[in-house]
């Protein structure tokens, strides 16, 4: 195969091309030093970026099983940002089917189960199925995203996804032409998640993206995080990530990917129409109802005292999304 | 009970409880076990530990009476006045952990939003209270006209509560609310229900019907 498809997966090269790993090490050795200040003020900032990229792809939480993920050529896919912790990205979880409390899903969502599974694609699609999560897996390559995460609560994460463009599933499956919408169903099995049935949201929790959003390269179907699959508590087995909008629009644990003409009713809309709008981008210039949007706190990084840092306009991805709003008023579709 | 409520070490001890949940927050914050968002979780405990406080101030007179104890009465104040040093640690974490001390950042979140602003009116009122707590304040204003002035903490109870249930509105997310709004409308439904029975409540703790008979 002399000209790779994006369909060709990873190419392993030959093993004499692999780099042998003392030197491998010795250069990141380099890098450090240069990172500590050896080689010039200018150097080291580069280098230290080129560590600390190093380091995140290197560093396994060791916690489940592996999911390497290559690196991804899609414009703006991997964020030179610090890593969020670990330990803060899988501990401090919105997942209200598992409480409401940041620290529940951590606690109670190991009742979940994520074999056998399948999502059942449906709606406006020519070829409508059901996917086992084996083929899921297997339908792209794996690609390793680092997004930044911005919740709507005012706080941050850069994460470290493995998964690919949810574009090559939608293609797969040949939408019609009348497909304006795509909603995403989650599992809202109360035998598994103890807070279905709660009255704080209807359930089951249903999101929805624009077909050409859902299509946008940097919109991603998420099966591992951190080098590994994902922790249940995080949207185990697969999930959405759709880094320019608000956290709560990447849909956990989805069962169902459904096209459909009309914009779908989402779950956080449906519970509070004023403060959570179907599009939700990040934006610091429209504020929610109850705090501003102007800030936000990364997890883990900015200390108790340091000034929250400024939000950025679709979280960073402006040069990458901002198109798809051309001309609409983000303020009244907020 | 009447020998320990009177005992000397009495309120010394009660003064030292009531710092346990900040000397539990200063050591937990020191020792990196606030999760993942510190700040977050100190604004949100400082605001819990000034409902709790609330609670126990209200509860005392309820107490005093159903246990005819009018020794309770003497840790009144001290409790009252940990109300307001944990409101007002609340008011310092939001406005250092969440506003960054920006005043102009923090007159704009008051006026824009109403849960912010109705938190803020109950912290002016504790604060209200807090200085005319004195004894000589007390004597200059006569205890009637102080005694009117300090049923501005029921104010505070309902406010208190209002802030706590906006702040959960968003979420759907009321569970607590309804716990502690449970709480506090029971300490002043007993209230309520023995003024419209007509009695009074003496200085001394010896309730007494003033009803003609």
């Amino acid at each position: 195969m002399l000209i790779p498809s994006r369909d060709s997966g990873f190419n392993h090269p030959h093993s004499s091309e692999i780099t042998p790993r003392s030197v491998y090490e010795d250069r990141r050795h380099m890098l450090k030093l240069m990172a500590g200040g050896v080689a010039g003020a200018a150097l080291a900032s580069w280098a230290g970026r080129e560590a600390l990229a190093q380091q995140a792809q290197a560093a396994r939480p060791g916690k489940l099983a592996p999911m390497a993920g290559a690196k991804s050529a899609v414009a703006g896919a991997v964020s030179m940002e610090k890593l969020t912790d670990y330990k803060d990205a899988s501990g401090y979880n919105n997942f209200y089917e598992f409480g409401t409390d940041k620290a529940d899903p951590a606690r109670n969502a190991h009742t979940l189960k994520t074999r056998p599974w399948t999502v059942e694609v449906e709606g406006l699609v020519k070829k409508p199925g059901k996917y086992g999560i084996e083929d899921l897996l297997k339908l792209s390559a794996q690609e390793e995203r680092i997004y930044r995460m911005r919740c709507v609560e005012g706080w941050s994460m850069v994460i470290p996804w493995v998964g690919y463009s949810l574009a090559e599933l939608i293609r797969r499956v040949e939408p019609q032409g009348s497909a304006k919408y795509v909603e995403f169903v989650t599992l809202a099995d109360k035998a598994t998640m103890p807070f279905v049935g709660s009255r704080v949201l209807d359930w089951p929790y249903v999101e929805g993206l624009r077909m050409d959003e859902a299509m946008h390269p940097l919109t991603l179907l998420a099966f591992g995080m951190y080098g590994e699959v994902l922790p249940n508590q995080n949207g185990a087995p697969v999930r959405l990530v759709v880094p320019w909008k608000y956290g709560f629009k990447s849909a956990k644990s989805i069962v169902k990917i459904r096209f459909v003409e009309k914009e779908p009713g989402t779950a956080w809309n449906k519970a509070a129409q004023q403060e959570y709008g179907f599009y939700s981008n990040v934006n610091p210039n429209v504020d929610h109802p109850r705090w501003s949007q102007a800030t936000e706190r990364r997890i883990g990084e900015d200390g108790l005292f340091a000034k929250k840092r400024k939000t950025l306009m679709f979280n960073g991805y402006e040069a990458q999304v901002g198109q798809l709003y051309a001309g609409m008023d983000l303020k009244k579709f907020y | 009970m009447r020998k320990i409520l009177l005992h000397p070490a009495a309120k010394p001890a009660l003064f030292v409880l009531c710092l346990l949940p900040l000397s539990w927050l200063l050591y937990a914050a020191a020792t990196d076990q606030l999760g993942a968002n510190p700040a977050e979780a100190l604004i949100r405990a400082t605001g819990d530990w000034t409902l709790r406080a609330l609670c126990v101030v209200l509860a005392v007179t309820p107490l005093r009476v159903m246990s005819a104890s009018p020794q309770l009465a003497r840790f009144r104040r001290m409790l009252g006045l940990f109300v307001f040093f944990y409101a007002l640690l609340h008011l310092l974490s939001y406005s250092g952990f969440d506003m960054g001390f920006d005043l102009a950042a923090i007159a704009h979140d008051i006026a824009k939003r109403p849960f912010i602003l109705v938190g803020f009116l109950a912290f002016f009122l504790l604060a209200i209270l807090a200085v005319t707590s004195w004894n000589r304040v007390i004597r200059a204003l006569g205890g009637r006209r102080w005694q009117a002035l300090h049923r501005a903490v029921y104010g505070v109870a309902v406010l208190a509560i209002l802030h706590f249930f906006w702040m959960r509105a968003g979420k759907h997310n009321f569970a607590e609310v309804a716990v502690y709004g449970a709480i506090i409308a029971a300490l002043l439904g007993w209230r309520l229900r023995r003024r419209l029975a007509g009695a009074t409540v003496r200085s001394d703790g010896q309730s007494k019907s003033i009803k003609p008979s």
